[in-house]
């Protein structure tokens, strides 16, 4: 054991909050968050294959109140990780790293990902589809 | 005496403990993910109702399953592959840390084959 705890890296108070890192922190989140919807789908899956009573149960549960409000989280959480991921794969074959490339596309993915999620719940909420 | 040399004795002991096999994974498993999950989202936005019927009218299509089984497969291994990462980054004792990769990983496969059966079981027939 060290005599005294030594100072520990990174030192998350000495540093400006900016695009990299909130971005960063919100992939992994967004992962989590989806990592959680995975058991969501599952039990859709599992109750659409287990029959119409089963399966209008869980869209019950799915599409009340609070579900279209995870519903939508998720949603979010998708095209952000989706957005950001490919921003991540784009990396990693060497491309989009000078700062003006880093912040567009940090731009890009988090206004992406909020514009596609009002879309597609707008257009959801504009057919009805959702009851 | 070891007749490994003193390199290959020590290969793959670092603090990672392996070289880029899991960063290897998580980006081919992402790459895949890509028209994977687009495909399976937009379909199902696609559909005239999400009813009981016309989901799986849908999904009891040949090719429907197949990729649905594919796209289930690969996000749960994607995101086993990711939970896996938080879980050694923020459990720091080594027995839990053990235990919890260990629960992980028996969760993975239990909800990753519910999803795959349940494809089955539709694209089959009950």
């Amino acid at each position: 054991m060290p005599l005294r705890a030594r100072p520990i890296s990174p030192h998350l108070q000495v540093y400006r909050w900016q695009m990299g890192n909130t971005l960063s922190i919100l992939h992994r989140l967004t992962g989590i968050a989806l990592a959680i919807g995975l058991f969501a789908l599952c039990y859709w899956l599992v109750s659409l294959a287990g029959g119409a009573t089963c399966y209008l149960a869980a869209t019950r549960l799915l599409a009340s109140p609070s579900g279209l409000l995870v519903l939508i989280g998720w949603t979010f959480a998708f095209f952000f990780h989706l957005l950001n991921g490919v921003r991540h794969l784009l990396w990693d074959v060497g491309r989009g790293f000078e700062v003006r490339e880093r912040t567009a596309s940090g731009w890009l993915v988090a206004l992406g990902a909020v514009g596609l999620t009002i879309g597609i719940w707008g257009m959801l909420w504009h057919f009805r589809a959702v009851s | 005496m070891s007749l490994r040399s003193p390199l290959g004795q020590v290969l793959g002991l670092g603090s990672a403990k392996d070289g880029t096999a899991h960063w290897w994974a998580q980006r081919l498993s992402a790459v895949a993910l890509v028209p994977l999950s687009l495909w399976f989202f937009f379909s199902l936005l696609a559909l005239p109702t999400l009813s009981y019927g016309s989901v799986r009218a849908w999904l009891a299509q040949p090719l429907c399953a197949f990729l649905a089984v594919l796209f289930v497969l690969v996000l749960t291994y994607h995101s086993y592959l990711g939970t896996m990462v938080v879980v050694e980054d923020y459990v720091h004792s080594a027995s839990t840390k053990l235990i919890s990769l260990l629960l992980l990983r028996f969760l993975y496969v239990l909800v990753g084959g519910a999803c795959i059966f349940s494809v089955l079981r539709i694209a089959f027939g009950s």
